[in-house]
């Protein structure tokens, strides 16, 4: 009965900080590309815009769920549940740290570990295509139509480089494992120097990331490679007839898939909770000068005159910043909070370059798009693994 | 706990398997083909062929079935219309029904009987790393084979569709 208990809490807790964060994601991103286009971004709502994603759930929430005529009903509802819930399973296997002892109870920070976890992540993902395709088909209309089918031929021509440039690193670490991946990273060149995956003898995977983040743009239909939702050819692509909660179950699905494959490469690539460098040299206390710092720089703008207008909500995340730098101090608390720390890190600059990417690149051409997959990240995808391949077995 | 979930999927298998023939468009029937798969997915998962699942999940739901359902949506395939059928299915539908199920059941009862019963958990050699090690020492021959005809299988594909483009 513990067992199932602890495993319930674990749940609860991984789902609640999923949502939360997919929340802000969008506050976030909507923050991050006002600024590189020099605007503001929310603000109205509450301090800086923070309370404007509830605000948006809240007026999803209230609007009119609209049911064309001529819709195929089952398939309808179902498509949007399908791309939540498909989005949301893969969570399941990410680990986000080591072994840990809360109140006697030891447990992993890791709601279960698949002997097969990278596998399974594989299958969930190449099943997100159905949500969009039965989406498209079922509106009975045609831009979903011709959006569904768009992204039908681009999810599965991104697979194949997204599969291969998963399959070096697991020739590297020699597990299908996520939680035995991330251990297999867990040592360091001249005591410094982090053997994660990406910067790891035999063989780098520099390159493995690079195709791997290029592939994962095209499966979660992400700018540049937005060709399924293109609002200047297609509307709105394949959600052009959702409105109210369906509409939100789409986009809450594409920004969980976001973290899921941004928490997937720092799991694979970058060596997943594990810390920069080694605690011996006082990594433990890296976080901490973070907090501090990024404290004084909001509090320093908080008492600056020419932000009068912020002088009250940066003084006030000044001083949280300081209260996270102090928790971090507190000995139960770290164990928990040190391998999250750089887990999360990891994965949010990864999130940051989704976003960064989508206020920096135009859409591609569908031909462009296509051409792109086949004729090169398919035969570079394909010589990585061939070359972390022989590597690993010369010197092994 | 493992009984009960074989049987739950079992049942799933049996009712999408069987929606597959029921359902008029051709959309609605494909994707109760991939319930079937799905549900077959878990069976395997159950009796502990791990590797046997996913690879289920990734080629037959997520790369064959999607196919399928891009060839159908592209042709724009209605729904069938409903005949009255023939007086030969209607007079000998139902008991040559009965007669496949009972020799299919016999056939099974029969070369079952005597075997060991179905232990979940018992079977550890599911995973990748069994798997691969079986493909690559014992069963290395058929898998080469195999590989040679779907090789010539692609070929093939490419000139029929370079024929057409000509």
């Amino acid at each position: 009965m513990n067992y199932y208990l602890l495993a319930v809490i674990k749940a609860v807790m991984v789902v609640a900080a999923v949502m939360l964060t997919l929340l802000y994601l969008q506050w976030i991103e909507r923050k991050i590309i006002a600024h590189i286009q020099r605007r503001l971004g929310p603000h109205r709502v509450g301090p800086h815009g923070l309370l404007q994603p509830i605000a948006d759930t809240f007026k999803l929430l209230i609007k009119e769920d609209l049911l064309p005529p001529g819709v195929n009903r089952f398939f309808y509802v179902l498509a949007p549940f399908l791309a939540i819930s498909l989005s949301l399973i893969s969570v399941s296997v990410i680990p986000f740290g080591p072994e840990i002892e809360v109140a006697g109870v030891k447990t992993w920070m890791q709601l279960t570990d698949l002997n097969i976890g990278v596998l399974f992540v594989l299958a969930i993902s190449s099943l997100t295509v159905y949500s969009v395709v039965l989406a498209g088909w079922s509106s009975n209309s045609k831009y979903p139509l011709l959006g569904a089918l768009r992204s039908a031929a681009q999810m599965i021509g991104y697979e194949l480089p997204l599969g291969m440039a998963v399959a070096a690193p697991l020739l590297m670490s020699n597990t299908l494992s996520l939680r035995g991946i991330v251990e297999s990273q867990n040592h360091y060149y001249g005591a410094f120097f982090p053997a994660w995956n990406v910067c790891r003898l035999p063989f780098p995977q520099a390159l493995g990331l690079i195709v791997f983040m290029i592939a994962v743009f095209a499966e979660t239909n992400r700018v540049p490679f937005d060709l399924p939702e293109a609002e200047s050819e297609l509307v709105a692509g394949f959600h052009t007839e959702y409105s109210s909660l369906k509409f939100a179950g789409f986009i809450m699905a594409e920004y969980a898939n976001m973290i899921t494959v941004c928490s997937m490469a720092t799991t694979l690539f970058l060596g997943g909770w594990l810390p920069l460098w080694p605690a011996r040299h006082g990594s433990d206390y890296f976080p901490v000068a973070v907090f501090v710092f990024f404290g004084a720089v909001a509090v320093y703008h908080g008492l600056h005159p020419a932000r009068r207008r912020d002088a009250w909500s940066l003084r006030g995340f000044g001083f949280l910043l300081w209260l996270a730098a102090g928790v971090f101090l507190i000995p139960p608390a770290r164990q928990v909070l040190l391998p999250l720390f750089w887990f999360l890190s990891k994965t949010c600059l990864l999130l940051f370059a989704f976003v960064w990417v989508r206020g920096t690149l135009p859409r591609f051409r569908y031909d462009q798009l296509m051409r792109f997959a086949w004729s090169f990240m398919f035969p570079v995808a394909v010589a990585n693994l061939f070359l972390t391949g022989l590597l690993v077995a010369l010197t092994s | 706990m493992e009984p009960a979930l074989f049987l739950l999927f079992a049942a799933v298998a049996v009712v999408c398997a069987i929606n597959v023939v029921v359902q008029r468009h051709p959309v609605s029937s494909a994707l109760a083909l991939i319930g079937v798969m799905a549900a077959l997915a878990v069976e395997y998962l159950l009796l502990g062929a791990q590797f046997i699942f996913a690879a289920q999940v990734i080629v037959y739901a997520g790369a064959i079935m999607v196919l399928f359902i891009f060839v159908i949506m592209l042709l724009n395939a209605g729904a069938e219309r409903r005949t009255h059928g023939s007086l030969i299915a209607r007079l000998f539908g139902g008991p040559l029904l009965a007669l496949l199920l009972g020799i299919i059941g016999s056939v099974v009862y029969v070369t079952f009987r005597r075997g060991p019963a179905v232990k979940f958990g018992a079977f550890t050699g599911g995973t990748a790393e069994h798997v691969g090690r079986a493909v690559f020492t014992t069963y290395l021959w058929p898998f080469e084979i195999t590989s040679v005809l779907v090789l010539i299988a692609i070929v093939g594909a490419v000139v029929l569709a370079y024929k057409e483009l000509e």
